[in-house]
């Protein structure tokens, strides 16, 4: 009974009014769409035309003629009492539809006008509603009505004036919800406050949002109001007196024996009815979601896509080596592109041929504002791009080897052991099922290959080595039960866990405390240090650059615009985007280190991932 | 996680009390003359108001309530008006059968949906198609079209099993699988259909987490994220589904009892309610009220295993 109550709000709230003869459009070029309509109209039309496409009586029993072969009388011959099928059919369908019309009738009135007080006014009236509402679900549907059915008799239309009482929740839920969100709208303030009515603002900002998601549940509770009616009649305990589509199939089935066509008119006309309506309810739910927002795709083939077009990076300004660097190259990045494959089969790009080298020991400063391609440059090195994003061209290698053409099995022996990954976000990165330990151990278990036991000890040098005060107990903590900086360190740990040759960190203190994204630069400055490694580390922030970095490239619009020695660059930034970081920072004057400090602080966690 | 198992019982039995008050309440005011019901029409009027007496329908409804309430904590539910077979043996010999087919169907459906969202989540695509096409015609489709539909392809024509019929599981395993492995189908393809969809949608969901980029960093394998990680995180919301259609399960085995002829509480439910046999009905509203109250409080207990932030509130 309370199967109905799927989600049927679309993501969008709010619904262009211009949109929606798109919508009427869209649906009937959708097959499914249009084909629930096509059944829906035919199986209305036979409701109402019955008496024009029979001349028999539905309930007229010919002894005569028990279950006869169909003839020009009888075109799908007669059932167990000498009844016409095909009347039967037809005026079964009429007292069907009508019968489900009517329980889900009384079910949305029920559950709308329900939810609209609860939702507009609240108090008391919400939770009694809601209390009733889990008793009525507590049932299985189907035993409330055989216990109404003991008490009220066997009456079609009571049965379904019980059944819109037991489905009313799948509206109130809906409306309820809407209204709640809609009712804390700053709009729905103002029109309270400059004097517009209750039923002026519930008629014109809370009922025409949902009134979409009423008809989609309209659709789906009205195929479960199909199905039970026609079950209840099935079992016998129905009306026999009126010709439906359940006492069709009670009779069809006491002689499948002898007869077992018969259940395929009353069957056939059930589950037409049913899948009809359920597509409409989900056709027009997937229309409705699909104007709310842009769908990235699934990857396309590769190949079918247009050539990347990378853009040549002409004016980038190389600054000398101030010292002759004699260690190796670590990883070199050549004229990388990446691109999103768009739902139009185009390609957005977002990293436009980006070059930029690593040298063994070093740690590299890839800074640029939000939306210039460094997290995603990021991403493609470990090759971790979102759905949908691919490394469209260039080469990424790595240790001699290019990371770009290498298995996907090739790749994950490389995640984690040689090149390891700090996020931006420390709350969102942990798993919030599992406790720090277990997500510290079973990297180190795979990557390493030792036991339990060695790996938990390492785990909990590890959490001392980056500064937890009680190792013991955060490794047994689940993430909600740590801060912010604790996460963050935990995350660091499990980055230099599999002693890595180099560490992508991807703003790793943008998200945390101002006291705290000092402490981080420090553990990554000792860290760096001690172990030797190299980190790329990306940021938008020159505080941290000059505070951690020994060389930076400065990245604008998917390409690297300038890169060299971090002294080189402060003392004499060429390139014009370059200066106009500078200055941003240097107009703030002294008071400087706090305001910026701040500045990273509010900035939206996920302005940066773009 | 102590507090929280007490206060889910309690609330639960409170749940259980108010709808046997309610369901005993209407039950009795719409009785009508019992007597004249159990004897028939040849009856005498003084046979039936003796009988009516016997019964203590004359009775005001109220003290009648009250002495229900008392016999029933004490686990009597009184004895059936027709059969005058008492109502616990009634209902406890048919538990087994009932409860034997809704729990199959809930782990087949469980299994299945679990293995065909993760499937449809993953490769997205066709399987993803394919899958929401599954889902809509399982979920459109009456559970009882299906079962008719299976008995006529896979018993009378094809023969593979007995078109009706129970075996005890103690008297033949085999003989108990053939003859529930048709009621039990024909009920677990609807809420297949209905696990299937948040088991991909909650998987796709998950997917997206920031944290399961980190553990791809971290060098492990697709396989163990999906099956250690993902599946755990996106078991709340399933269970939470599965949950709800246990319910549904226990109202679809009425209808599928019917049809398979199997002797369990969905065919006395039918027998009692068409007959009007109050105390049976009562007896079996607090039964199925009752399994209902503990499957939710085993499913929270079950999430609060896997999320732990639900352990500690």
């Amino acid at each position: 009974m309370t199967e109905s109550i799927t989600n049927v709000m679309p993501d969008t709230a709010t619904e262009e009014r211009a949109a929606r003869s798109h919508l009427a459009r869209r649906l009937l070029r959708n097959g499914a769409a249009l084909f629930a309509f096509i059944v829906l109209g035919l199986i209305v039309l036979a409701a109402i035309l019955a008496p024009l496409l029979t001349p028999q009586d539905p309930n007229f029993a010919n002894i005569q003629s028990l279950l006869s072969a169909p003839s020009a009388e009888h075109p799908l011959g007669t059932d167990g009492a000498g009844r016409d099928v095909l009347a039967r059919l037809l005026y079964g369908t009429r007292y069907s539809l009508a019968a489900a019309l009517l329980g889900t009738a009384i079910a949305a009135i029920l559950g709308v006008v329900g939810g609209l007080i609860a939702g507009y006014y609240g108090r008391w009236f919400a939770s009694v509603s809601s209390w009733v509402i889990s008793l009525i679900m507590a049932l299985p549907g189907i035993v409330v009505l055989l216990a109404a059915r003991a008490v009220l008799g066997p009456s079609l239309w009571m049965a379904m004036a019980v059944f819109g009482v037991l489905l009313a929740p799948a509206f109130f839920r809906l409306v309820y919800t809407a209204v709640v969100n809609v009712r804390g709208e700053l709009f729905v303030d103002a029109a309270r406050v400059s004097g517009v009515g209750d039923f002026s603002i519930i008629g014109r900002h809370i009922l025409s949002v949902v009134r979409a998601p009423i008809i989609i549940q309209f659709a789906f509770v009205m195929g479960i109001a199909i199905a039970i009616q026609a079950g209840l009649d099935f079992l016998g305990l129905g009306d026999t007196s009126v010709p439906t589509w359940g006492n069709m199939l009670n009779d069809a089935f006491a002689r499948m024996y002898k007869n077992p066509v018969l259940l395929v008119w009353p069957s056939v006309a059930i589950a037409l009815t049913s899948v009809a309506l359920a597509l409409f309810a989900n056709a027009l739910r997937d229309e409705l979601e699909r104007s709310g927002r842009v769908r990235v795709r699934r990857r396309r083939v590769r190949g079918t896509a247009p050539a990347p077009a990378v853009v040549l990076p002409a004016d980038v300004v190389v600054h000398p080596e101030t010292t002759a660097d004699s260690r190796e190259k670590l990883l070199v990045v050549d004229s990388l592109v990446v691109g999103y494959d768009q739902p139009d089969g185009s390609l957005k790009q977002v990293v436009n041929g980006v070059s930029l080298t690593v040298r063994q020991g070093e740690v590299h400063g890839l800074i640029g504002e939000s939306g210039s391609g460094k997290t995603q440059t990021a991403w493609s090195i470990l090759r971790l791009l979102p759905e949908g994003g691919r490394i469209v061209g260039g080469s990424v290698v790595f240790g001699g080897t290019d990371l770009a053409s290498l298995s996907d099995t090739e790749m994950r022996k490389v995640r984690g052991r040689r090149i390891s990954y700090i996020p931006q976000e420390p709350m969102s990165n942990l798993d919030p099922s599992f406790t720090i330990g277990s997500q510290l151990v079973e990297p180190m278990r795979i990557a390493l290959g030792i036991s339990s036991a060695d790996a938990k000890k390492r785990a909990l040098e590890l959490l001392a080595r980056v500064g937890i005060p009680n190792p013991e107990r955060t490794y047994a903590a689940y993430p909600h039960e740590v801060s912010g900086g604790m996460a963050q360190r935990v995350l660091i740990a499990g980055a230099v866990s599999c002693e890595p040759d180099l560490v992508i960190a991807d703003e790793p203190t943008t998200a945390l405390d101002v006291t705290v994204q000092a402490e981080i630069l420090d553990l990554l400055r000792g860290l760096q240090k001690e172990l030797g490694v190299s980190i790329l580390i990306v940021t938008h922030n020159f505080g941290v650059v000059a505070d951690l970095c020994d060389r930076v490239s400065v990245m604008r619009d998917g390409l690297i615009v300038e890169t060299g020695p971090v002294r080189a660059i402060f003392a004499d930034p060429q390139h014009p985007y370059t200066k106009s970081l500078f200055d941003a920072i240097l107009e703030d004057g002294a008071a400087r280190g706090h305001l910026e400090h701040a500045a990273d602080r509010h900035a939206p966690a996920g302005g940066a991932a773009s | 996680m102590l507090r929280f198992t007490v206060r889910r019982l309690v609330s639960g039995v409170i749940l259980l009390f108010v709808i046997s008050s309610v369901a005993f309440l209407l039950l009795n005011l719409g009785a009508g003359d019992v007597g004249r019901r159990i004897l028939g029409p040849a009856a005498t009027a003084d046979t039936v108001a003796l009988k009516n007496e016997q019964l203590g329908v004359s009775e005001p409804v109220i003290g009648r309530y009250f002495d229900w309430l008392g016999h029933a904590l004490t686990g009597d539910f009184g004895t059936s008006w027709f059969t005058s077979q008492s109502v616990e043996q009634a209902i406890f010999s048919r538990l087994a059968v009932t409860l034997s087919i809704v729990i199959g169907a809930t782990v087949v459906s469980g299994v299945i949906a679990t293995v065909l969202g993760v499937w449809a989540a993953r490769r997205r695509g066709w399987a993803d198609k394919l899958v929401q096409v599954i889902a809509v015609l399982g979920f459109a489709i009456p559970g009882f079209l299906i079962a008719i539909f299976l008995v006529n392809v896979f018993a009378l024509n094809l023969h593979w099993f007995k078109p009706t019929g129970y075996v005890q599981m103690s008297a033949s395993f085999t003989g108990w699988l053939s003859s529930v492995t048709l009621p039990i189908a024909a009920l677990s393809i609807g809420a297949i259909a209905a696990i299937v969809q948040q088991v991909r949608g909650s998987v796709i969901d998950a997917q997206r987490q920031d944290w399961v980029r980190t553990l791809r960093s971290r060098g492990l394998s697709e396989n163990r994220i999906v099956y250690k990680h993902v599946l755990r995180n996106a078991g709340g919301p399933a269970l939470a589904v599965l949950a709800v259609q246990f319910i549904g399960l226990v109202g679809g085995a009425v209808i599928v009892e019917q049809i398979f002829a199997i002797p369990g509480l969905g065919q006395i439910s039918v027998s009692a309610t068409a007959q009007g046999d109050v105390p049976l009905v009562m007896g079996l509203v607090v039964v199925v009220g009752a399994l209902v109250v503990i499957v939710n409080l085993l499913i929270d207990l079950i999430q609060g295993f896997l999320n732990p932030k639900v352990r500690v509130s």
